[in-house]
């Protein structure tokens, strides 16, 4: 097994993605083998949080105590600059193809990834 | 071969009191007698699952309720596509010699049973637990984000997808049964409340009470048959973030290898009732399936197209979005308006000529598929 790291998943600030050597895929959520191949033990590496926004979804309308305190947030899907899609929150302003980089804020009891856009 | 030999729906809205177990009895009592059978006749038992009353052996649970015992009898679980793909598995049963007469039924007091809340928190776990749910999306932002993309490539604004849902009201309009009763107008849908943006209140479709079920068979036991004439799933992922791209989506495959497996074409489709959990919902899957140009579907409900009187007459019960949504029950309802469309059993809302119909099932975030044609055969 290739070292694990810590991502923001598990309490750490980064994203993290595993790559398979002997196909070259890239998976997001973390598996012991790659789900292209079968291969199994991924490589983890750590992303540089740059990408581009694919999808956007301003949630004004909440299910829980927690993140209704937050309302209203924007869930947005990242295609990072590795390749993999991963979601996020972001920006309300941030529209579809618009060039981002994460930081992370605090939302409902924990650190969860949030892309701005790049200036 | 097989048929759907008899349909049972209750009003979808508020049933205080009512159980799922009561709800799911009511409609399988309906279609039962609807078949022209006796309990006693019916040899296996497919059902959903409620999210009321989750249970690890719920077709078990229900067949000693309504006091049968089957040949066959399971679960199913398939989201929103529970319906059809129980209709499939039924279909292969009769023909594969399993059983003689299937019950399938679904049904929930998710309306009265539970709070919205607990509802939309239980519906927003079909995330993924670990990179998607802990960030707070609901089912209506997954299916916003989608929409969000689709607008984007496909040049549709939210005034189209609020047509869709416009068109479903007007349907409601005419079913008894259907939750809601008021007209409503594009301004009405673009002023309601955001829900997951590009979505709004009237954009979604509601929590409900209600059951629905129907009978295959292996023979037909009334004058008119609806026959299974072929039927096909796709399943390409479970979380909107592991979806393909737009244009790989499983809607296009189910329809594909359904159209093979009944060897028609959507030309011959004179009866349509798809999936219409959202306004966007419809307006991809219609487009999916080619019963529309990509970003045409808004302009084809605008002409009428999709009309009781159209060309391509669509859930002229009302659909999910106006008759409303009880969980595995609410697309069941399309299934059941489909049988009373082709048996010339749908009074005020009969159709001219419902001879060969198309339903198509999503669940999931566009994740599972099944698509299925029905013939009317005298």
């Amino acid at each position: 097994m290739s070292p694990r790291i810590d991502d923001w998943t598990t309490g750490a600030e980064a994203i993290v993605y595993q790559s398979c050597a002997p196909c070259g895929r890239l998976q997001y959520f973390r598996r012991s083998f790659c789900a292209a191949c079968g291969a199994p033990d991924p490589v983890e590496k750590r992303a540089s949080g740059q990408g581009t926004v694919y999808a956007t979804s301003l949630v004004c309308r909440a299910a829980t105590p927690e993140t209704r305190a937050h309302v209203p947030y924007n869930i947005v899907l990242v295609d990072t600059s590795e390749d993999f899609r991963m979601m996020a929150h972001g920006d309300h302003e941030l529209a579809i193809g618009d060039r981002v980089t994460a930081r992370f804020v605090p939302f409902a009891g924990r650190m969860v990834p949030y892309f701005e856009k790049v200036k | 071969m097989s048929f759907i030999t008899g349909v049972g729906l209750t009003a979808y809205g508020r049933h205080e009191g009512s159980s799922s177990l009561d709800l799911m009895s009511k409609a399988a009592e309906l279609s039962v007698a609807d078949a022209g059978l006796k309990r006693a006749d019916i040899d296996g038992i497919l059902c959903g699952y409620s999210t009321v009353a989750p249970h690890i052996m719920f077709a078990a649970v229900f067949a000693e309720h309504f006091g049968i015992r089957p040949a066959y009898a399971h679960a199913v679980q398939v989201g929103g596509a529970t319906g059809l793909a129980m209709t499939m598995l039924a279909h292969h049963l009769v023909e594969a010699g399993v059983a003689k007469h299937v019950l399938v039924v679904g049904g929930e007091n998710r309306l009265t049973g539970q709070s919205r809340d607990a509802s939309i928190l239980a519906l927003a776990q079909v995330g993924h637990p670990d990179y998607e749910v802990p960030l707070g999306p609901t089912i209506p932002a997954y299916y916003g984000l989608v929409a969000s993309r689709y607008m984007h490539d496909y040049g549709v604004t939210q005034e189209d997808l609020a047509e869709f849902a416009v068109l479903m009201r007007a349907h409601a309009l005419t079913h008894p049964g259907a939750q809601f009763h008021e007209a409503i107008t594009v301004a009405d849908v673009m002023a309601s409340k955001p829900v997951a943006m590009p979505l709004k209140l009237l954009d979604c479709c509601p929590v409900s009470d209600g059951g629905a079920a129907f009978v295959v068979s292996r023979e037909r036991t009334g004058e008119t048959g609806v026959r299974v004439l072929g039927c096909a799933q796709a399943h390409t992922h479970q979380h909107v973030t592991a979806a393909p791209g737009l244009s790989e989506l499983g809607a296009e495959i189910a329809i594909a290898r359904a159209k093979e497996s009944a060897g028609v074409a959507i030309s011959d489709v004179r009866y349509a009732a798809v999936y219409d959990s959202f306004t966007i919902t419809l307006a991809m899957l219609l487009e999916d399936l080619g019963l529309a140009g990509r970003g045409e579907a808004a302009a084809r409900v605008r002409s009428g197209h999709f009309s009781r009187d159209g060309a391509m007459p669509l859930n002229t019960h009302g659909g999910l979005l106006s008759y409303g949504h009880c969980g595995v029950g609410g697309a069941m309802a399309h299934l059941v308006e489909t049988h009373l469309q082709m048996t010339g059993r749908a009074d005020s809302r009969q159709v001219k000529d419902a001879s060969i119909a198309l339903l198509h099932g999503d669940g999931g975030v566009l994740s599972s598929h099944v698509s299925m044609f029905l013939e009317r055969t005298r």
